[in-house]
């Protein structure tokens, strides 16, 4: 049976892991690769870096990090931030990522989701999408959350898989950084609409919280960061957890 | 392990670092090619592939290797797309394929989410490809299109019903999911290859 993906996230910037890696028998927390290994060899299914440099030297740096990450490890991993055309693709696959993340470009020019999933494959066509509840309406967000839009969320995710995205990332900024748990609400919603793959994110607190997502909120995937780095969730243990209540998961 | 010229088919579909990568964590340094001689001389060959069935074969046609790869004597793995083209036909843009293997390529249905995207078990396990891996072994896999059980089939999975993960015909192997990317056990599944 195919299993639920437990997905660790890095921010990185200027080629190294930013935003508190806690990590007490990594030598060198701030180094990607190391912490993508170790994650790889704890059980995590598959990572995403989330590239947040300012300067285009910045992402020079994180595609030479990529290339390391994909000599070293050997799980799938996404990459993700400030992609916004098909040259920044085609850099990030030819060093080895296995899907790419896009978000404010995709909002900005929705075509871009067609142009990319026709010429690399959906399949490695992940459109992120950052939302919060207006007013009782879910709306997306851009640029990490901080410049609102009138596009309703649901609307926007089926126009996604239309498009040919392979896979949605979604970010509840409600609920991120609260620890309270994962949107299921409306993540469930949204596994009614569309038939590709949903990656839950921002809430990540405790593992009930995972148990939840995927079977209230019918998630694919469950992705956090900080409970992973500061070693609050421990990957095996919660992985026994999610077996134990019945998900299918890969031990 | 044996003396190996491995070659791994560069005509531009996908990611080839990744294979190139586990290959290297094996210590065996692959050649990345398009040139016929090159691929004919080699020792093993991979047949790599991610993205479009119809894009795909218009660039093997467009190099002569449709023509060369089902001539191939030595040892073939084609991985992903790469096994799909393989076969005689895809439903992806109603593409026609090399034909190695007599099976139909087609969509899953919308009962499941497409693509399966994740990791899945791998059973019933036939070959010598899949020597010290236990049945249920758990794989990676990104597909939207698969293969009906048949004659060659030495793997099966579980998605919208049972389908054909691994086929092999002659020297001919091909494999849905991602040996390079799936942890140990896909890099097992790698060195087996190189030992065949």
């Amino acid at each position: 049976m195919l299993t639920k993906r437990i997905i660790p996230c890095l921010d990185i910037k200027n080629g190294r892991t930013v935003k508190g890696v806690n990590f007490v028998d990594l030598i060198d927390a701030g180094d990607p690769v190391t912490l993508a290994k170790k994650y790889a060899d704890m059980g995590a299914d598959e990572l995403v870096f989330l590239d947040i440099s300012a300067t285009l030297e910045g992402r020079k740096t994180t595609q030479n990090m990529v290339l390391k990450v994909a000599e070293q490890v050997n799980i799938p991993f996404t990459v993700g931030g400030g992609i916004s055309s098909i040259s920044d693709v085609e850099a990030l696959l030819k060093c080895g990522a296995d899907k790419i993340s896009i978000n404010s470009s995709a909002v900005k020019r929705p075509e871009l989701i067609t142009q990319l999933s026709n010429k690399f494959g959906s399949q490695c066509i992940t459109v992120a999408v950052d939302a919060k509840q207006v007013n009782n309406k879910w709306l997306v967000h851009l640029a990490g959350g901080t410049i609102a839009t009138d596009i309703n969320l649901f609307d926007w995710v089926k126009e996604v898989e239309q498009r040919g995205a392979g896979e949605i990332l979604f970010t509840s900024m409600d609920h991120d950084g609260t620890k309270n748990g994962f949107a299921n609400t409306a993540l469930a919603h949204m596994a009614n609409l569309i038939n590709i793959p949903i990656i839950a994110s921002g809430g990540a607190g405790n593992m009930q919280h995972f148990i939840d997502t995927f079977k209230i909120g019918k998630s694919d995937a469950a992705l956090a960061a900080s409970v992973f780095h500061f070693g609050e969730i421990d990957i095996p243990n919660l992985k026994q957890q999610l077996k134990a209540n019945n998900i299918a998961i890969r031990i | 392990m044996k003396n190996n010229k491995l070659v791994i088919i560069d005509y531009g579909a996908g990611n080839i670092k990744s294979i190139q990568f586990a290959f290297k964590r094996l210590g065996v340094d692959a050649i990345l090619s398009n040139n016929i001689d090159v691929i004919k001389t080699a020792d093993k060959i991979i047949f790599p592939g991610v993205g479009e069935a119809s894009s795909a074969m218009k660039k093997l046609k467009k190099s002569g290797l449709h023509i060369i790869i089902p001539q191939l004597k030595q040892p073939v793995l084609g991985i992903c797309l790469g096994m799909q083209l393989l076969c005689k036909h895809t439903e992806e843009n109603d593409t026609k394929g090399l034909g190695v293997f007599n099976v139909n390529i087609k969509r899953f249905s919308n009962r499941v989410k497409v693509p399966q995207m994740g990791w899945n078990t791998i059973n019933n396990l036939k070959s010598n490809l899949f020597n010290g891996i236990t049945p249920e072994t758990y794989m990676y896999l990104v597909h939207s299109y698969y293969a009906e059980t048949n004659d060659y089939t030495i793997a099966e999975t579980s998605y919208d019903g049972v389908y054909a993960s691994a086929l092999q015909k002659n020297n001919f192997y091909g494999v849905q999911f991602h040996p390079e990317k799936s942890g140990d056990v896909g890099a097992l599944i790698l060195k087996n290859f190189l030992n065949l």
